[in-house]
């Protein structure tokens, strides 16, 4: 009987310990992480969709708080006006977990300028075609914000990636929720972007 | 214990060298080593978790009870992990992109699991911290000697740590790799090229 109660005892405190450790080393590399993803997957993602942009994106940001969220919008210019913002957003419900995008915006005619996946879990050569395939974030391009995003199988016009409906899915949701959220704070966006005239 | 700790530190290299004498650890071994630079990435992360869990268990000999020890085992190990797992996020990130799956999997290495039971949970701290590194220091040097093995044949470049890269194309403009050996049929071939060549030279 002594012996059971120390088994669960020391497994229960290594337990505690472990995840204890865990939590602290995890609050502590969680802004060097963002700074590296930021570096090596989102940089070249917000790049990819302002392609062609007069100034430096990465540097070009503004913050907007909704609540307790606080977004960065990325200023993309051309023709050296400022009317690209890209943002992230989250679609959510993929295969593997959440999926990372992030999503352009033409601010004067209310276009999708581009779409990337950028953080993801989903499988190789399947789900992960979102991100490696162009062809399939390509279909959200020209889209008008008021548009509603959908698979054609569930009534939309963006073509699923075969075998990978969950993923293609989870995409369509998260860029729907982009859309939804840039209606509702666009008079910000519009105030914010005119600063870097 | 007759062995003084250079011999515990040194059988690791030689006598009992992970992927090569003992086999074991064998699916990092052939499933990451496409380059020199990801298998002595591999190499440095799987030595971390070994030293640390081989000194927590070492600590922790006497109060483990012996009915969960394995499941003790694999918590000190799967903690270890996730820290490496997180510091590579944060500081060496491309490289954490290359090795993407590998990583969590080193839970499963039985290289870790084997030498918490074989060796730390029945020895003092110091001579586990020696076993760990030999262990750790042979796999290292085993998965960079395989990785470089197959780079250079496989892509006919080099590339050992960052920027400190070759390229044997530019020397030899005629060499045509053999791109097979950077698949994976190629890593069971070269590992096995690689033991013949160790055990023609343990013979003597």
């Amino acid at each position: 009987m002594n012996e059971m109660i120390k088994m669960v005892v020391v497994l229960t405190v290594l337990s505690a310990l472990s995840g204890g450790l865990l939590a602290a080393v995890r609050n502590g590399t969680k802004e060097q992480i963002e700074v590296q993803q930021l570096q090596f997957v989102k940089g070249p993602a917000i790049r990819g969709i302002l392609a062609g942009a007069a100034n430096d994106p990465i540097s070009d940001r503004f913050n907007i708080a909704d609540g307790e969220t606080e977004k960065t919008f990325f200023v993309g210019k051309f023709d050296g006006q400022p009317n690209t913002v890209v943002f992230e957003s989250l679609g959510k419900g993929g295969y593997g977990g959440d999926v990372g995008l992030m999503v352009g915006i033409n601010t004067d005619t209310d276009k999708i300028l581009g779409v990337a996946v950028t953080t993801h879990s989903e499988t190789p050569g399947l789900g992960a075609r979102a991100k490696d395939d162009p062809k399939f974030v390509g279909q959200f391009k020209g889209l008008l914000v008021t548009q509603n995003v959908k698979v054609t199988g569930d009534g939309g016009s963006i073509n699923a990636i075969s075998g990978a409906t969950i993923t293609s899915r989870a995409v369509c949701g998260g860029i729907s929720e982009a859309l939804s959220y840039y209606q509702k704070m666009k008079p910000q966006i519009a105030e914010q972007i005119k600063a870097f005239r | 214990m007759a062995k003084t700790l250079v011999q515990e530190f040194t059988k690791g290299l030689w006598n009992e060298l992970p992927p090569f004498r003992l086999v074991l650890g064998l699916c990092p071994t052939l499933g990451v080593t496409t380059t020199m630079e990801n298998g002595l990435g591999m190499g440095v992360a799987t030595t971390f978790v070994l030293i640390c869990g081989n000194i927590l268990v070492s600590l922790l000999r006497n109060i483990i009870p012996p009915k969960v020890r394995i499941a003790c085992f694999i918590i000190v190990i799967a903690s270890f992990v996730i820290i490496v797992e997180l510091l590579m996020q944060a500081y060496t990130y491309p490289l954490f992109l290359q090795l993407g799956v590998f990583i969590p999997l080193i839970v499963v290495n039985c290289i870790l699991l084997g030498r918490a039971e074989a060796f730390a949970y029945k020895n003092p701290v110091v001579p586990s911290i020696a076993d760990g590194m030999g262990i750790g220091i042979g796999f290292t040097l085993s998965l960079g000697a395989l990785g470089a093995l197959r780079e250079t044949f496989g892509k006919g470049t080099l590339t050992v740590w960052g920027d400190m890269s070759y390229n044997f194309m530019d020397v030899f403009p005629s060499f045509e790799p053999f791109a097979f050996l950077v698949k994976a049929p190629g890593a069971f071939v070269c590992l096995g090229l690689m033991l013949c060549l160790l055990n023609i030279m343990g013979k003597k």
